[in-house]
């Protein structure tokens, strides 16, 4: 059953140093907000999970959150790289990260085992590359065609956070656009939270939109604005301009701590 | 018209995409040719961004591959992990863009890490869909900017395969697999051959018939120009 909470109260119930947490959106409905609550509250030693690792990521990792790092496309989208979590590959700074390395489809498969209680998942993948030798996957064979075929262990998350349109005042979540892997991290995870742009007294139907029962989920936040610089379909445009602006703010270490001492650590959470 | 390096790339890569065309597409070049394409002479090839934006149609340049104009404009909107099972997976793609930061002479793409992977000298953004894109489609389109840091002898990492590459567009010409090797088959206008040969970190394979690449036309031109990358002016 969902609690309706304070995005404080959520961080502060549900995450907790060591765990692995996977704040997913895939280009669309980043929790950019629940990322900076985590941050704000100093939480360390956290495996992140994500298909696609921007510019939050890049955040909690230069932050110091992060021990090790889950994924498959690390990279600012359409500007370049993502300078924190570079440096933090490269240079152990602020921490050395260990990475977990997969591809889209393997990253996908993984998530949707995890959310149908299997142990792996199976895909025809990693063929003819060296990630094969890099990362968990394994060889296995069709039992009914000999075929062979890659096996990844099943993403179970402790924590999976996503944000989405709206909720209603039980916590049944939906949300529409581009949904990524939202349903299937928050499936797959022991514990889930989900902010949105507004609570409402009753969700209308809307074509092509996506609930998530309430009885699925642990705790709702309503943070207005929570994906930005990302976008809410329907709510807010992808603010393109500032992950252009990113990639100056990111590349050194003492403009990216300033900035985020001004942007995340002082502001006052909701 | 002048033009520049990038926009004869994109020219030349929309070129071979027809209307019949289902194409899955990255950000930045090959995002700009398929929307060329789309714009010209192919106004039914369908665009494909793993976002799983299926028949996207912007009608500005989009920044990300999940920008809200995609999802608007597509003929279906459907969950990641059925983009990449039923319609990558499913065989249902014919034509995938690649871009990488090294190739070799077999069209494998290296888009991990420059140096050695456990301690990188540079830590690129990953494959992402990119392994089994190259596996998945029909044919594989790369593009990328010719150079003898980009055109190794040696990979410093096997991101894809290159066994299904069909084309690599750069800004000096094309290069085409003939007996399992990429060959020059065109230079753009302006360059030659040795221009090529030079900007190649192996010892380039040149077909005995290499053309020259028709420049773009004012009208292909003026299309590209038209689709402008929002947030970047």
């Amino acid at each position: 059953m969902a609690e309706i909470v304070s995005l404080t109260e959520g961080i502060r119930e549900l995450v907790t140093d060591g765990d692995t947490v996977a704040l997913e959106g895939f280009t669309h409905l980043i929790p950019h907000a629940a990322g900076h609550e985590i941050i704000r509250q100093g939480l360390r030693d956290l495996t992140l999970v994500r298909m696609t690792p921007d510019l939050v990521y890049d955040q909690l990792i230069g932050m110091g959150c992060a021990r090790k790092l889950v994924f498959s496309w690390g990279g600012n989208p359409g500007v370049g790289s993502l300078h924190r979590l570079r440096d933090a590959v490269e240079h152990g700074w602020p921490a050395p990260l260990e990475l977990e390395e997969h591809s889209h489809a393997g990253m996908a498969v993984a998530y949707a085992a995890g959310a149908s209680n299997l142990p792996f998942g199976v895909l025809r993948g990693y063929l003819g590359s060296d990630l094969a030798a890099r990362t968990r996957v394994r060889r296995i064979e069709c039992p009914f065609t000999g075929e062979e075929l890659a096996a990844v262990p099943a993403h179970r998350p402790d924590v999976g956070i996503v944000h989405a349109q709206r909720a209603d005042r039980q916590g049944n979540v939906q949300l529409w656009g581009i949904t990524g892997v939202q349903k299937e991290v928050v499936l797959a995870s022991a514990r889930s939270l989900v902010t949105v742009e507004e609570i409402v007294d009753e969700l209308e139907p809307k074509a092509g939109a996506m609930t998530i029962p309430h009885w699925t989920i642990d705790a709702v936040a309503c943070v207005p604005g929570g994906a930005r610089p990302s976008y809410a379909h329907g709510y807010y445009d992808r603010d393109n301009a500032f992950y252009v602006e990113w990639e100056q703010i990111s590349r050194d270490r003492d403009t990216f701590t300033a900035w985020m001492r001004e942007h995340v650590l002082e502001e006052v959470p909701v | 018209m002048t033009y520049t390096a990038d926009e004869m790339m994109a020219v030349e890569a929309a070129r071979r995409l027809t209307s019949d065309t289902v194409c899955f597409v990255g950000i930045g070049l090959p995002s700009l040719a398929a929307n060329l394409a789309r714009r010209t002479h192919a106004p039914g090839c369908t665009l494909i961004y793993e976002s799983g934006t299926i028949g996207a149609k912007p009608q500005q340049l989009p920044l990300s591959i999940g920008d809200g104009e995609l999802a608007e404009t597509a003929d279906a909107v459907v969950s990641v992990p059925e983009m990449f099972a039923y319609w990558l997976q499913g065989g249902r793609i014919g034509v995938g863009f690649l871009g990488a930061a090294q190739i070799d002479r077999h069209g494998n793409l290296n888009s991990t890490v420059i140096g050695d992977y456990a301690t990188p000298k540079v830590r690129l953004p990953g494959g992402g869909g990119a392994p089994e894109i190259a596996t998945s489609v029909r044919e594989v389109f790369v593009m990328l900017r010719h150079s003898p840091r980009a055109f190794v002898e040696q990979l410093d990492f096997r991101t894809s395969s290159g066994e299904r590459v069909r084309f690599v567009v750069t800004d000096l010409g094309i290069l085409e697999p003939r007996d399992g090797e990429l060959t020059l088959t065109r230079v753009h206008p302006g360059s030659t051959v040795d221009d090529v040969r030079a900007a190649t970190g192996w010892e380039l394979k040149v077909a005995d018939d290499v053309e020259e690449t028709a420049a773009p036309t004012d009208a292909e031109l003026a299309a590209l120009r038209a689709l402008k990358t929002k947030g970047r002016e």
